[in-house]
């Protein structure tokens, strides 16, 4: 069976992310770039249903600037067969709902039975591709999945996904979109033959006119970016304990109006 | 300036989750315990990390100089100079042995089993008697037949206890004036030899989790075909992979010294002193910075002779400064993030105070800082 992993490289979670000059982007300059966590869970259980398969492909998939390229090498390192690239200046400012458009441009093409992703990006935490993929696409989706079981014939999956104390259990028709939650599985870690055989596998650039897109508008658009204001300074309150425990109820009272 | 490609970015990203999710939460257990676990050896080969450059059809990685420099860097990231250690001796100062002058025979039936971490190597080179001085080798191997009978000792073995596989240097012949660099040989021996004994496991000051111990060997009778290359040309081929062993020292200790300082310097914003932190004392600002500035130093005298030696040049001399610089330069920064951690900084639950004891070896093993400047002196005043 063919498989579909969408994937998106993101900062570094360690990233001190800054304002750049332009108030409506971060400053790129020094950043480490990874594959965003949730979707390694993605590309993990793609590569285990493949190999419990014995059968299958699985392509990765990103769209993003040249340096996204790192990200699918990745994914190849990790043992995804092939990748594509969707790299366009026209899409910089993709909003999630043109992500989910081209993407389902992509898969359209590739006709995959199983679309998986991480269940959002860990940089804008929409959280939103996933779902709107599959609803342009017309196919059922799953969201924070915590483990899947397809069928032998591949006609369905059965899904668990994380709800609060438990998991709902559902089974879907075939081709789906998957979002996958932490949890699901424990990811590999490229090995030095699957990065060393990574070169050779093929990654396929696309442009936006390759996939049939003409007007791309973006829904959504940035206004402005703000940084947290500083945190203020916490208060010791001196003294004799009885004392103390008097004074920060009272100012947990009066001044927070925490209690 | 970049040395390393993004192929190499990829295994250091590699190398770093398996360090930190498998290695680090056990550092603390297997310090106390005096030993590490057999299972790290077969995950590690699992995951490619060992015999990263060994061409493929004997398992190996077919990568190159740099990508083991990268495992190396990053073992020694883990705070556990042991398990750098461990890892060092297995991937770039034993195997390379049987790597780069074994026969065919002896490559496929050995080196598969080295890069799985099924056999765990070991060298065995220095005894009781001598160290740096290799020429006083005093373990004889005699031919009898179709084997060589082996009788002496080693000393300071690291592997010692647990390895499968050991190469031995020994004398063929008797060293005679002047000729004394002649007349050694390595040999491939299994620890199951009979005559192979462990005489002892040696109780360390530092790198504590790592075994070391001595050996001994009575009329232990090894097959010829385990002479590695040429006979009577072993103690060349022990200075050959002596300057695998000190680049691979030189990147250990400059590993463990910038994971000291970023440790102290994540200790020194925590702690608090006269009203705030100390991060913000200006003395202890510009020591830290001085510190950084020799890791620094260190780190590119190391880079640029990783970058000669893997391209195949000469590099004996600028291999023996990097030795000696990174060896003093990782215990003054052992010695000074001690310092900054104060009390703590001699107490065994803070990790500064192993690293002090794991970073005195670097000026002795693999050759003491007195040898390096040496090879030093005889390299710009022949």
């Amino acid at each position: 069976m063919k498989i579909l992993v969408a994937v998106k490289q993101v900062p570094d979670t360690a990233t001190q992310v800054k304002i750049s000059s332009d108030p409506k982007a971060i400053d790129t300059a020094g950043i480490t770039w990874i594959v965003s966590p949730y979707d390694e869970f993605a590309i993990e259980e793609a590569l285990r249903i493949k190999e419990k398969r014995g059968q299958g492909e699985v392509v990765a998939v990103t769209l993003g600037p040249d340096r996204a390229k790192e990200t699918l090498r990745s994914a190849l390192a990790m043992g995804c067969d092939r990748a594509i690239h969707v790299n366009d200046p026209a899409l910089a400012n993709a909003d999630t709902m043109t992500t989910a458009r081209a993407l389902a441009a992509v898969v359209k093409q590739e006709a995959p039975q199983l679309v998986l992703c991480g269940r959002q990006a860990i940089d804008d935490d929409a959280g939103a591709v996933g779902a709107q993929l599959a609803e342009v696409l017309g196919w059922p989706c799953a969201s924070w999945i915590m483990e899947e079981t397809i069928d032998a014939d591949a006609k369905t999956v059965r899904v668990g996904r994380q709800v609060e104390g438990g998991l709902e259990v559902f089974d879907i028709p075939l081709p789906a979109v998957l979002s996958a939650q932490k949890g699901l599985n424990e990811p590999r870690y490229p090995t030095l033959k699957g990065i060393m055989g990574a070169k050779k596998k093929e990654i396929k650039d696309v442009k936006a006119s390759d996939l049939g897109l003409s007007s791309i508008t973006p829904e959504l658009s940035i206004t402005a970016l703000e940084a947290l204001p500083a945190r203020p300074p916490g208060r010791i309150i001196p003294g004799d304990v009885k004392d103390a425990v008097k004074e920060l109820v009272r100012s947990l009272r009066e001044d927070a109006k925490a209690i | 300036m970049k040395i390393f490609n993004e192929q190499h970015q990829m295994f250091r990203a590699t190398v770093r989750s398996f360090v930190e999710k498998e290695i680090m939460p056990h550092v603390e257990e297997w310090e106390t315990a005096g030993q590490m676990p057999r299972w790290i050896w077969p995950r590690m080969g699992e995951l490619g990390l060992l015999g990263v450059e060994y061409d493929e059809k004997y398992g190996g990685g077919g990568s190159d100089f740099l990508t083991s420099a990268i495992l190396h860097e990053e073992c020694a990231r883990s705070r556990s100079g042991s398990f750098a250690m461990a890892v060092g001796v297995h991937c770039d100062m034993a195997s390379p042995h049987l790597y780069w002058t074994g026969s065919e025979a002896l490559k496929e039936k050995y080196l598969p089993a080295m890069c799985r971490g099924e056999a765990l190597t070991a060298i065995a080179v220095t005894e009781p008697g001598g160290g740096s001085d290799v020429a006083a080798i005093r373990t004889r191997a005699v031919r009898d037949g179709d084997h060589y009978v082996i009788n002496g000792s080693k000393m300071f073995i690291t592997n010692g206890a647990t390895a499968d596989v050991f190469f031995l240097a020994a004398r063929v012949e008797a060293g005679s004036e002047g000729k004394r660099h002649q007349g050694i040989s390595v040999f491939l021996v299994e620890r199951t030899t009979p005559g192979f004994t462990v005489s002892r496991t040696l109780d360390k000051m530092g790198m504590r989790a790592s075994d070391t111990a001595e050996l001994s060997f009575q009329d232990m009778r090894v097959p010829v075909e385990n002479l590695l290359g040429r006979e009577g040309v072993g103690f060349y081929e022990v200075m050959r992979v002596f300057q695998r062993e000190r680049l691979v020292a030189g990147l250990h200790a400059v590993a463990m010294a910038d994971r000291a300082v970023a440790d102290t310097i994540a200790y020194v914003r925590e702690r608090q002193a006269f009203g705030g932190p100390l991060s913000d004392k200006q003395v202890i600002r510009h020591k830290l910075a001085d510190l950084a500035t020799q890791i620094e130093a260190g780190r590119w005298l190391t880079y640029a002779a990783c970058a000669k030696f893997a391209a195949g040049e000469d590099c004996v001399r600028e291999i023996s400064m990097v030795k000696l610089f990174t060896a003093e330069m990782v215990n003054r920064v052992a010695y000074d993030c001690v310092q900054l951690h104060g009390g703590y900084g001699y107490m065994r639950e803070y990790a500064v105070e192993r690293f002090a004891r794991d970073a005195r070896l670097m000026t002795i093993g693999g050759g003491t800082s007195e040898i390096m400047r040496d090879i030093i002196a005889k390299a710009i005043l022949p």
